[in-house]
């Protein structure tokens, strides 16, 4: 059922009504329909989280509350369940969403209610809100140090852009457009292909990569392609004789939690880049892993988005004891700057332009459905407006100092002070 | 020979104003903005929603229940409605942002470079940064308004001319207005097609204009709209189907070939309808999105227009009250149950989870509705009543 | 950075290092000389160690290279010392990469894997070649082509004819005697053997051969004042019918002849530059939100020498036709250039007609599956005029059937064998209680059919999602399904969509088989015609219906679990089927199993040309197909195959 409405309000209330003392945390995730495959994980990390961060007493003395409700990917729905965490719930802060137009869907909601978001998953950039902090990657911490990879490592010379046809694959793609063309590949040797969301007919779109070929250059498939249309890709690639070796994927969207539904033999070299594989050799990581498997089941495995909630939440519990309140403007202003440990080593800093820093990591797949961690790069800062766009290269966000998400360098003004939805 | 006034000849319709009039009024009394503050805004906003829906259900009712054509397809009009309204308000809100910034600016921008600018603002975030030829009218709201109703009419004029002239009826005629319908939805997918693909038109609940106005307030006047707009439409759906106009479409429900020998043009009585609901059907989306505040090709995939049809079956074809009650009441029931607040059932060995099976609840009790009462809700009500005043 | 690592390294004293660049007598020395660059894996860092290895002329460098590529290279964490391991109980026995001794024992905890990336993984292999080449194991010598198809150097030309005359293998003859070719193209000494190499091509469609010569015909466009008198001139361009005014502007800009056009923004900016007391170029500001006054402004501006001079257009065009435009040959052997252009012409003629044939296989392929989708709904809809929008539903639960099979039985062979029949009996046995249950009830009221099992279609859907979840499921073909039919680098389709066209067919022919031959398709047909009168003549036209209507769904079924092997499994997945099957039936003519072979025909080769003309957006393909379609029944409502006395409508 289409689910359009939320339920009453009284009812709502009637569920959940913890002291007024604790301090209350939103969980924003999709617990029913399409999305709910990726976005319970992050609602059990969030309650693990939580869980971890009570036993050890708790925040500023007060208990933590988590208050989860479920938008069952119905993007409309996004917006009334965060009104309703913020009016009715009156949560201090919020972790949720997963696709972009859920987080578009909220945004004018929690800008208007002076809200705080953490959200979790690599995007395409091109936003800044004040009252959102982007803990997944932006462009140029994903996307564009992957397509460094090919042009440097694998000495790709021709491209194919593959994407599923919404915002994240339109506008990534659009970005490595203009970032190939700077580095000298020609409009000609770029293909791009929109397919719809579990698309399953992909013999036509392989034998036109495998074309391109015919000219002698080497070519590289950027995938941006989502969900369950991976799947069939992958088959057909194998199907077609396809290895690594001949015509690499890096995907943007493959992870451990979507390998697990496929038979990885045939993608053994393909890559991904990430922020996080699990298959990360660190201390921290083992501890998380184990606490993870500890609290889920031994089966479920580590993915991308949740390390970013985890830094995000840790960042969230240090702010507001640096600020002694859970008031989100005082928050805000003690997140700038803040450190916490990376799950893959390193540390990541809140920037003004509320990104994180973050190292890239290049991953091949493995028969076991697990990454090689094949390349690691330092730290990058996240950019929420990208360089290679001549509209977003003179934006600049920074809520520290100039106080303004759109602020525009060669006119220096303040586009905006709220966000474009 | 005096006849009485037509609300009089239809005591229903009166009980139907006045409910909806008590209705909006107890709404505002228990508002945050105009009242006592028992109401939450959000719930303000989902009742303002539920007014809407029952009035595409009105429209359902008159083409499906009335008329006797199942079409699956007024949920796109419905949406077409939200992307109409959507792209004025969107435009509108833009072009504020980019005025204020623009008086900052030395040099004071052309019209060419306004534009520019509010297409970079608007379609940056999808991968664009050119105003597509379909946005030529949002930057007027009596234009785009016009096309609320002008658009949807013209589609439904179309294609209900040439299915109806080629005679296409029944299940063919439900299957080929799903297929139109998952064709808008595949093609509002698209990004190329300029309104913003997948993510569609968003921040619809900032009224441009009124941004110093809280969202309180708007929500209750929304809300006034949408029940206006309600008993107006359901005035003059009550008023079509009680004269002669009423009978010809009933009688074309009930055998179109009858009513044709009869010398009644069949095709025009249906297309009349079939446009008049698809623009109804508009109008309805139009104040739906600004509450909803994001309009986006799922909102008009086919299933919805599904949806639509079983409201008005479980609430009962060819009653108006009955459709708006089967709207209502469904809606409002799968959002509690969906919304993981309906307490979970345990069996022991397995625990009933609303989220899971509501679902399932829902399919099969339309399905034992279709087989034992074909007259949904609205007819056992009815049936208790007959027998009562006998 | 690599000095002082190697300084540290030094100060150590853990491994004596010589000076860089000096003359190294063992593989070890040589890798310690990039030691931390090896062992970072990165392209860049592990070329060098690769090519000292190459030309080291040491006996154990082949080995060393062999290992590297396998991964049985690794490295001692504390000291760097490169090493081969064999497990030894707990811990790895380490042994020398030069003399092949043991040289101890560490835990594993302290070596690290070298994992050649895909990036360096191929250097490797290049720089094998020479050893592989000669190799006595025909595998090795096979890996060696592979290896110099991928990456050819020049170096490989001499070496591969070298062996190329040893060969005995008269398959690896052949394929060198190729390759020698192909890269005679590219690194032939003189113009003639180059030219002879890309004639010995002429009408070859392989891709290989196509990638050596497309390179050679790559052309630049340049302008001058006059044409130049290079040796590699292509042709002359025509301003107006080869290049527009501003391609060739552009050119002239690159070649400094012309300066560059100023653009809107960049006067704005100078013209913001310049506000003098409330005017800029003598305009009132308030003014230049008209770009008429704008212009005003700046050539005001211009005039007073504050801003660069804008071109009028009469001096553009003067300078535009004062100019020659001109495109040349990158290659610069004009005569191989054209050989190449010659040769690729005729090949490309080929290529295009190949490429409509794989097309029309793409085509025959969506279509089967249509088909398959479809020929279950073409009997439940088109026999019995009973609208089941659960049919979707019925294809999932095959492909779950399919799956749930592959649970229980590992050997995938079997389990589809096992899962095809098994889906056709749990369908028949699901279709059976629907229509028992359900349509029979409603065989009146056709619309309130599509309501009621729409209820069941979200009812079932919702079901198998809460007893599968919602990611997708896998249900893999057995290997005999892997891989493609191959006609050449063009054609090919993959083994599992053949598979599924003779499933199609062989539907096909059983449901003619089932209606035209046996006494149950009597039965049908009969009924079907005229329910009353064959009623009359003893057929129960109940148990027709329900074993139709049980048929129909067993046969979509078994068309779930062929979509479930080459696509996914997922609740979903009917629904994604379900428009497009009724409009194959549809649009084919309801009422014949013709009608839906030509329905299927028509929608997939429909979408495959649509998306042949619309490469990058496949979703408009869809988009249009469906309008199409729409389209069509308008004017033909019977279908391409159309039985007599049937409208669309009763």
């Amino acid at each position: 059922m289409s689910k359009r409405f939320i339920a009453s309000a009284a009812l709502a209330l009637a569920i959940a009504s913890p002291a007024a003392a604790d301090i209350k945390v939103g969980v924003l995730h999709s617990l029913s329909g399409t999305m709910a495959i990726s976005e319970t994980t992050l609602k059990d990390t969030m309650l693990m989280l939580i869980e971890q961060q009570n036993a050890k007493g708790g925040l500023l003395g007060q208990k933590l509350v988590p208050v989860v409700v479920d938008p069952a990917s119905d993007w409309p729905l996004f917006a009334e369940k965060a009104r309703e965490l913020l009016t009715v719930e009156k949560v201090d802060v919020m972790f949720g969403c997963w696709t972009s137009v859920s987080r578009k869907s909220v945004l004018p909601v929690i800008e208007e209610l002076n809200g705080l978001l953490f959200y979790p998953v690599q995007y395409e950039g091109e936003e800044s809100s004040k009252n959102v902090f982007y803990t997944g990657a932006a462009p140029n911490q994903q996307a564009i140090p992957a397509t460094d990879y090919f042009l440097e490592e694998l000495g790709v010379e021709k491209f194919a852009l593959l994407g599923t046809d919404y915002v994240y694959p339109r506008t990534t793609n659009r970005i490595l457009e203009a970032y190939l063309k700077s580095k000298g590949i020609a409009e000609s040797d770029i293909f791009v292909n929109y397919t719809p969301f579990g698309h399953s007919d992909w013999s036509k779109i392989v034998a036109d990569v495998v074309a391109l070929g015919a000219d002698g250059k080497k070519v590289g498939v950027i995938s941006t392609i989502n969900g369950d249309a991976n799947i069939g890709f992958y088959k057909e690639l194998a199907a077609a004789g396809v290895s690594a070796d001949d015509i690499p994927v890096v995907a943007f969207s493959v992870g451990e939690e979507e390998l697990s539904g496929l038979d990885t033999s045939n993608l053994v070299g393909h890559l991904a880049a990430w922020n996080y594989f699990q298959s990360a050799d660190t201390p921290i990581n083992a501890e998380f892993i184990k606490a993870w498997k500890a609290y889920a089941g031994e089966k479920r495995v580590t993915n991308d988005p949740m390390e970013a909630h985890v830094i995000g939440f840790e960042m969230w519990v240090k702010a507001v004891e640096k600020a002694g309140s859970a008031e989100v403007d005082k928050v805000r202003e003690a997140m700038y700057g803040l450190e916490v440990p990376n799950l893959t080593g390193g540390t990541a800093r809140m920037l003004p332009n509320h990104h994180l820093t973050k190292p890239v990591l290049i991953g091949e797949i493995r028969a076991d459905g697990q990454f090689d961690i094949i390349s690691q790069t330092e730290p990058v800062p996240g950019d929420a407006w990208t360089d290679f766009l001549p509209e977003s290269a003179v934006l600049e966000s920074d809520w520290k100092d100039l106080n303004c998400g759109m602020y525009n360098t060669e006119t220096k003004t303040c586009v905006q002070l709220k966000s474009n939805y | 020979m005096s006849r009485k006034p037509f609300i009089l000849r239809n005591p229903s319709v009166l009980v139907f104003l006045l409910a909806l009039a008590a209705f909006t009024a107890a709404v505002t009394l228990m508002s945050e903005a105009f009242g006592a503050g028992l109401i939450s805004t959000s719930f303000v906003k989902t009742l303002g929603k539920t007014l809407c829906l029952c009035l595409i259900a009105v429209a359902m009712d008159l083409v499906w229940g009335y008329c006797g054509i199942l079409s699956l397809g007024h949920f796109a009009f419905f949406g077409l409605g939200g992307y109409m309204i959507g792209m004025w308000l969107m435009y509108a809100r833009t072009e504020e942002i980019v005025l204020a910034a623009s008086a900052a600016e030395a040099i004071p921008p052309t019209a060419q470079e306004l534009s520019d600018a509010i297409a970079v603002q608007i379609f940056g975030v999808v991968g664009g940064s050119e105003l597509p030829p379909v946005w030529s009218f949002a930057h007027s709201l009596p234009l785009q308004l016009l096309l609320v109703l002008l658009l949807p009419g013209l589609f439904a004029l179309v294609f209900g001319w040439l299915a109806f002239r080629s005679r296409v009826t029944g299940v063919y005629l439900s299957i080929l207005t799903q297929a139109g319908t998952l064709a808008l939805s595949l093609w509002l997918f698209q990004n190329d097609s300029g309104l913003r693909g997948n993510n569609g038109l968003s921040g619809l609940q900032n009224i441009p204009g009124l941004d110093d106005v809280p969202q309180a307030v708007v929500s209750v006047w929304l809300l006034w709209a949408s029940a206006l707009a309600l008993g107006g439409f359901y005035l003059l759906a009550a008023w079509t189907v009680s004269g002669k106009f009423g009978s010809v479409i009933r009688g074309i429900r009930d055998d179109e070939a009858r009513v044709r020998f009869l010398g009644y043009s069949v095709e025009g009585y249906k297309l009349f309808v079939f446009t008049l609901t698809a623009m109804i059907a508009a109008i309805a989306g139009a104040l739906y999105y600004p509450q909803a505040g994001i309009v986006n090709p799922a909102e008009v995939a086919p299933i919805a227009s599904i949806y639509l049809a079983v409201w008005v079956a479980i609430g009962g074809r060819g009653k108006l009250w009955g459709a708006v009650i089967g709207a209502a009441a469904v809606s409002l029931l799968s959002s509690w149950f969906t919304g993981g607040q309906a307490p979970s059932i345990p069996l022991g060995f397995y625990t009933v989870v609303w989220v899971d099976w509501w679902q399932v609840l829902l399919g099969l009790g339309f399905v034992a509705i279709t087989l034992f009462a074909p007259n949904g809700v609205a007819g056992l009500i009815e049936r208790i009543f007959v027998r009562e005043a006998k | 950075m690599r000095l002082l690592i190697g300084l540290l390294a030094l100060v150590a004293g853990l491994v004596a290092l010589p000076e860089r660049g000096a003359a190294q007598t063992t593989a070890q020395g040589i890798l310690q000389q990039y030691g931390d660059d090896v062992a970072k894996g990165s392209r860049k860092g592990s070329e060098p160690a690769i090519a000292a290895l190459r030309d080291s002329g040491l006996p154990a460098a082949a080995v060393v290279l062999e290992k590297w590529l396998e991964r049985d290279l690794w490295r001692r964490n504390a000291d760097g010392l490169f090493v081969y391991v064999a497990p030894a109980g707990d811990e790895m026995k380490l042994i020398d990469i030069d003399t092949g001794a043991e040289v101890g024992a560490a835990p594993k905890g302290d070596l690290t894997q070298l994992r050649p990336s895909g990036g360096v993984r191929p250097m490797i292999a290049a720089a094998l070649v020479a050893f592989r080449l000669i190799d006595p194991d025909p595998e090795k010598r096979r890996a060696a082509l592979d290896a110099i198809a991928r990456d050819a150097e020049k170096d490989h030309l001499p070496a591969l004819r070298a062996a190329m005359a040893k060969e005995k293998d008269p398959a690896l003859a052949a394929m060198m005697d190729r390759l020698a070719r192909i890269l005679a193209i590219r690194f032939g000494d003189s113009d003639a053997e180059r030219i002879a190499a890309i004639e010995s091509f002429a009408g070859d469609t392989a891709l290989d051969a196509r990638a050596a010569l497309n390179p050679l015909v790559a052309t630049t466009r340049g302008a001058a004042a006059s044409l130049p008198d290079a040796a590699n001139l292509k042709r002359e361009l025509e301003l107006g019918d080869d290049l527009t005014e501003d391609e060739a502007w552009a050119l002239l800009v690159e070649a400094g002849i012309a300066p560059p056009r100023i653009s809107g923004a960049d006067k704005r900016a100078a013209l913001g530059a310049h506000i003098v007391d409330g005017r800029a170029g003598g305009v009132p500001v308030p003014e230049l939100s008209d770009p008429a006054a704008r212009d005003r402004a700046y050539a005001a501006l211009a005039a007073a020498g504050a801003a660069p001079p804008t071109v009028t257009d009469a001096e553009a065009r003067a300078i535009l036709e004062a100019n020659v435009y001109f495109e040349r040959w990158q290659e610069p052997s004009a005569a191989v250039a054209e050989a190449a252009d010659d040769a690729l012409g005729a090949i490309e003629t080929r290529v295009t007609l190949l490429q409509a044939f794989d097309l029309l296989l793409d085509a025959l392929s969506l279509g089967s599956i249509y088909f398959l989708a479809a020929i279950g709904l073409a009997i439940t809809f088109g026999v019995m005029r009973v609208i089941n929008m659960a049919h979707g539903e019925f294809i999932m639960m095959g492909a779950y059937t399919g799956y749930v099979v592959q649970l229980f039985i590992s050997d995938y062979t079997v389990s589809i064998l096992v899962a095809l029949p098994l889906a056709f009996a749990v369908t028949f046995l699901a279709g059976v209680a629907l229509e028992r249950l359900v349509i029979r009830w409603l065989y009146k009221r056709p619309l309130e059919t599509l309501l009621a099992t729409f209820g069941i279609s979200i009812a079932l859907q919702q079901i198998f999602k809460n007893i599968f979840g919602t990611q997708a499921r896998p249900l893999t073909a057995p290997g005999w399904l892997d891989g493609a039919w191959v006609l050449n680098d063009i054609v090919g389709i993959s083994w599992i969509r053949i598979a599924i066209f003779v499933m199609a067919a062989v539907f096909l022919v059983a449901f003619l088989f089932v209606m035209k031959r046996t006494r149950l398709g009597l039965e049908v047909r009969a009924v079907t015609q005229n329910p009353s009168m064959a009623a009359s003549m003893g057929i129960d036209p109940d148990r027709i219906n329900m074993l139709t209507f049980g048929l129909g769904s067993g046969i979509a079924g078994v068309a779930g679990v062929a979509i479930g092997l080459y696509a996914k499994v997922t609740s979903e997945l009917g629904q994604d089927y379900i428009v497009q099957s009724f409009m194959t039936v549809v649009v084919g003519g309801v009422g014949s199993i013709w009608g839906a072979v030509a329905g299927a025909g028509l929608v997939g080769l429909l979408q495959k040309i649509i998306e042949y003309f619309n490469p990058s957006n496949t979703l408009a393909a869809q988009t249009y197909m469906i309008l199409f379609v729409i389209l069509f029944i308008q004017f033909r409502p019977k279908g391409i195959v159309a039985l007599k006395g049937r409208a669309a409508g009763d």
